[in-house]
């Protein structure tokens, strides 16, 4: 039984157009958005355009004992979706329908193709919003945040994709189909399968249709941004905000390489004789609103910053896309970029800043450190050269160390980018071995052939 | 080393890509497919294997560069600030060398690379035109037989008389305010004159003297394109030849890839030739598009009077992204009296033309403009201006086709129109 009886078998069921085997294209499904990692192209992509299509890839996939590698829009930032073992890369991008708004229930039934932000588009007008905002809102799919449970800028005050999501329907490795959860907001019938299908990055089986959370918009809101003439300032500012009981929607740090970064290369008018920056917002009902942020300067006072509240949308739309010029400018300082996602609980965020800052010198390492500092979600991103080889070994040595910082201050390896190849063989750090031994008998229980996603997360052998 | 030397030059750019995919939320083609080739991403992973010889360049590989409207949606969006244009060029540079063109594409480029036979063909093709054309109303003609276009295209017919040989080369006002050196472009020479001719009564009412070179011929833009630097490089010499013998304060174009050909690629192409490289950066310091010479001048709103007109504006791609032409003409078309601007929800999107893209997939480019079609109805604008002929051209296909009842005009032209006659 060969590779070309598989694809043979998948044209017949899917019909040619939704089977891709030239060269040229499998070469641009063999990675993602990691940086540093082993590529491999698979031997097939396949686009179904409904379950019942997935139902017969995954058939098809057992019969010749082919792997299958579930990829949405392939921005996930742990190797998810690089199918290192060859076989099937099945892509949803085809089945990109919102099935359904429910206003009375605030809830969207949405299949896994759908990007995150026409999602967002198409329930604006009911005066709601699905709050998980990775940066890649534009991009990603609902079915790979979904797998990864992203995070984003809201993380703080709204959660992440696993407080959104309700329901579930999947195709399991045998191609039974099943669904979970519903437009419920209670619901604790058998084992919460919705939390642990969340976050399984494809390992487990692959999303078919999920059904989502939606609140209402926010009436009000208010943006300052920050300055502190120490690191350890900004941290303990974050910390005390958190104290005085205000919980801002957003609560970004960005460190001075970053600050500076950022004003090099996009002039947004940025201070930069600062060692870092808070951008805060508030939001909710107009009055609250009005209260917490004048608790938030107080804070910001008392911790030796200056603030500036912006005065209007545009100022707002200024402070908003010095953010969003984080990642950017810093790409552009070297050409390989390594983003890391270790992550404190957020009374920590202070020794956890002031250890990367600490890992980068003693590594003589580039390190921006920005992310969303309201949930100790910190992304210090190292700037490399991948030719340099000594360097990507220094590299390498300094991530391993943000990992046991993060640790050692009871955080965890990842806050929203997932395990996948990347962080795979630093779980034990993490869980412990009996702690890994439970994630490989959930996967041998559900994908007893190691179908799904192999090689990620957990190995079985 | 320039682009039109191979992949080794741009090893920099390809490297630079952190495959974050976010050219994935801005690329028209990739909208369409869903297909990872179609997007900057996939395409410099594409580029990355012929560099690291893991891929040969096959028919495939060509094809798969093709598929791109080089709109420049993922370049301006980019946060690692890869210039996905350039690895386009020097990646169909180095194909179309290994590959040759394709057989169509191959005949209208080297027609173009030899302007006095192209003048003479085109002209022929005027005034034979009839026999493959049917007239559907003026200035709207359809093909009747699959001649390399689809049968259901609108396009214009050439003009009986071509732009340049219907005025003369120099043309002079009393106290001229400033001196140009007009570049029409193939476009508005031979199917849109009324493009070359507004231009020229606008710039006469502001106070300035125009020369028409009679020597000029195609800028060589879509031969770069396609990949056949070698075509082009005598057509870029004889610019700057040209071009650099004129006292001129600006070099005006009416069509941003004319603009491009000169501020951008003529530069690059011209790079390691001793005598050229020079001159062709002076030239390209001069190159301003008509909207933006205007606005220096400065605009004067005065000489225009609209009767209530509602319009919208599209941007052309390599206009607003490649030149940096946004808010100039935004600037003029507001400031007329009698003139309602209502913005499209998307102004700067490809509308799918793509120059010689529309010719070898029409039903993708047509697909795209659909997009912009819907965006038109939605402003309730009477009339959509643009400021490029191709641009033009593609909208009007689109608006007949689909029995819109919008006109579409350069927006010199609009200025021209509503220029009071004094
Ligand atoms: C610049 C940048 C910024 C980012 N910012 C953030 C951020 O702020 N917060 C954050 O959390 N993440 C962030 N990410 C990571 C990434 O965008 C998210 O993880 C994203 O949600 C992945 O979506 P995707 O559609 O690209 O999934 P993919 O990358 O295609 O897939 C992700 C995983 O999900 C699996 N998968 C995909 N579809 C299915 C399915 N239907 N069924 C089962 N499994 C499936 C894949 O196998 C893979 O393991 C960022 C990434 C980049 C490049």
């Amino acid at each position: 039984m060969s590779v070309a009886q598989a694809i043979e078998a998948l044209r017949r069921e899917l019909g040619k157009n939704n089977v891709i085997t030239a060269t040229e294209d499998l070469f641009c499904y063999s990675y993602d958005a990691t940086a540093d990692l082993p590529e491999q192209t698979p031997d097939v992509v396949v686009t179904p355009e409904n379950v019942d299509q997935v139902v017969k890839v995954v058939k098809i996939a057992r019969q010749f004992r082919l792997p299958i590698y579930p990829r949405g829009s392939g921005t996930n930032l742990s190797g998810g979706t690089v199918p290192i073992k060859g076989g099937i890369v099945l892509s949803t991008l085809k089945m990109n329908r919102i099935l359904e708004i429910d206003p009375s229930n605030l809830t969207a039934t949405v299949q896994p193709g759908v990007i995150i932000q026409d999602l967002n588009n198409a329930v604006a007008p009911y005066g709601l919003i699905y709050p998980p905002d990775p940066g890649t809102v534009a991009t990603a799919t609902m079915g790979g945040s979904v797998a990864e449970c992203s995070g984003g800028l809201r993380g703080l005050k709204y959660g992440v994709t696993r407080h959104y999501v309700m329901g579930l329907e999947l195709v399991l490795a045998d191609g039974e189909v099943i669904r979970y959860g519903g437009k419920t907001v209670k619901n604790v019938t058998g084992y919460d399968l919705v939390r642990l299908f969340t976050g399984s990055e494809g390992t487990l089986g692959i999303i078919t249709e999920i059904i989502v959370r939606l609140i209402p918009a926010p009436q009000a809101r208010e943006t300052m941004l920050a300055g502190f003439s120490r690191l350890a300032d900004a941290g303990n500012a974050v910390a005390d905000i958190i104290g005085q009981k205000v919980i801002p929607a957003t609560l970004e740090i960005m460190d001075r390489v970053t600050v500076e970064t950022v004003e090099n290369f996009a002039h947004v008018g940025l201070p930069t004789d600062v060692e870092a920056i808070l951008l805060i917002e508030v939001d909710g009902i107009p009055e609250v609103v009005k209260s917490e942020a004048a608790a938030v300067r107080q804070v910001i006072a008392k911790n030796g910053g200056w603030v500036k509240t912006a005065e209007n949308d545009e100022e707002r739309e200024k402070l908003w896309s010095a953010r969003r010029a984080a990642l950017p400018a810093l790409a552009r300082r070297k050409p390989t970029t390594i983003l890391e996602d270790a992550t404190v609980p957020r009374s920590k965020i202070t020794d956890m800043l002031l250890a990367v800052e600490d890992i980068g010198k003693r590594y003589n390492l580039v390190i921006g450190t920005f992310g969303h500092a309201g949930d100790g979600n910190l992304h210090p991103t190292i700037l490399a050269d991948a030719r340099d080889e000594e360097e990507m070994e220094r590299v390498r040595a300094a991530v391993e160390e943000i990992f046991r910082a993060a640790l050692s201050l009871g955080g965890t390896l990842s806050g929203e980018h997932g395990i996948g190849i990347a962080k795979k063989q630093f779980l034990p750090w993490e869980m412990g071995n009996p702690g890994v031994q439970v994630l490989k008998k959930i996967k041998q229980a559900l994908d007893p052939d190691n179908l799904l996603n192999p090689g990620k997360m957990v190995d079985l052998t | 080393m320039s682009i039109f030397d191979g992949l080794a030059a741009v090893e920099e750019e390809i490297l630079k890509c952190m495959k974050c995919g976010n050219c994935q939320a801005v690329c028209p083609l990739y909208q369409e497919s869903r297909r990872e080739p179609a997007v900057a991403r996939g395409k410099i992973r594409l580029a990355a294997a012929v560099l690291e010889g893991k891929l040969e360049p096959t028919d495939g590989l060509a094809e798969r560069f093709a598929l791109c409207l080089t709109c420049l949606a993922c370049v301006a969006s980019c946060p690692s600030g890869v210039k996905v244009d350039r690895i386009i060029l020097a990646a169909r540079t180095v194909l179309t060398q290994k590959k040759g063109l394709p057989f169509i594409k191959k005949t209208i480029f080297t027609g173009l690379s030899r302007p006095r036979l192209f003048d003479l063909g085109v002209k022929t093709a005027a005034r034979l035109q009839g026999l493959l054309f049917k007239n559907i109303e003026p200035g709207k003609m359809q093909p009747r037989f699959p001649i390399g276009l689809e049968l259901r295209r609108i396009v214009p017919p050439l003009a009986p008389v071509p732009f340049r040989d219907q005025v003369a080369e120099k043309h002079t006002v009393e106290r001229p305010v400033a001196t140009v050196a007009f570049f029409t472009g193939c476009m508005t020479n031979y199917l849109y004159p009324e493009i070359g001719q507004a231009t020229l009564r606008v710039l006469k009412a502001h106070g300035v003297d125009v020369i028409i070179p009679r020597l000029q011929h195609c800028c060589g833009a879509p031969i770069l394109y396609n990949g056949a630097a070698d075509m082009a490089l005598e057509m870029a010499r004889s610019h700057v030849d040209l071009f650099g013998g004129i006292q001129a304060d600006a070099i005006i174009t009416v069509c941003g890839t004319c603009g491009e050909a000169f501020k951008h690629l003529y530069p690059e192409l011209l790079e390691d030739i001793p005598r050229y490289s020079e001159r062709a950066r002076e030239v390209a310091a001069k190159i301003l598009d008509i909207t933006q010479f205007l606005h220096k001048l400065p605009f004067n709103p005065k000489l225009f009077r609209a009767p209530e007109l509602a319009v919208t504006y599209h941007q052309p791609c390599h206009l607003g992204r490649g030149l940096g032409v946004v808010q100039e003409p935004l600037f003029i078309i507001r400031s007329i009296p009698g003139v309602n601007y209502l913005p499209l929800k998307e102004p700067a999107r490809c509308c799918g033309n793509a120059g010689s893209f529309s010719l070898t997939h029409y039903d993708m480019s047509y697909q795209i403009l659909t997009r912009k079609l819907k965006d038109i109805e939605d402003t309730g604008a009477q009339l959509v201006v643009t400021g490029c002929p191709a641009c033009r051209m593609h909208l009007t296909d689109g608006l007949t086709q689909e029995q819109m009842p919008q006109k579409v005009v350069h927006t010199v032209e609009l200025l021209a129109r509503l220029l009071e006659e004094k």
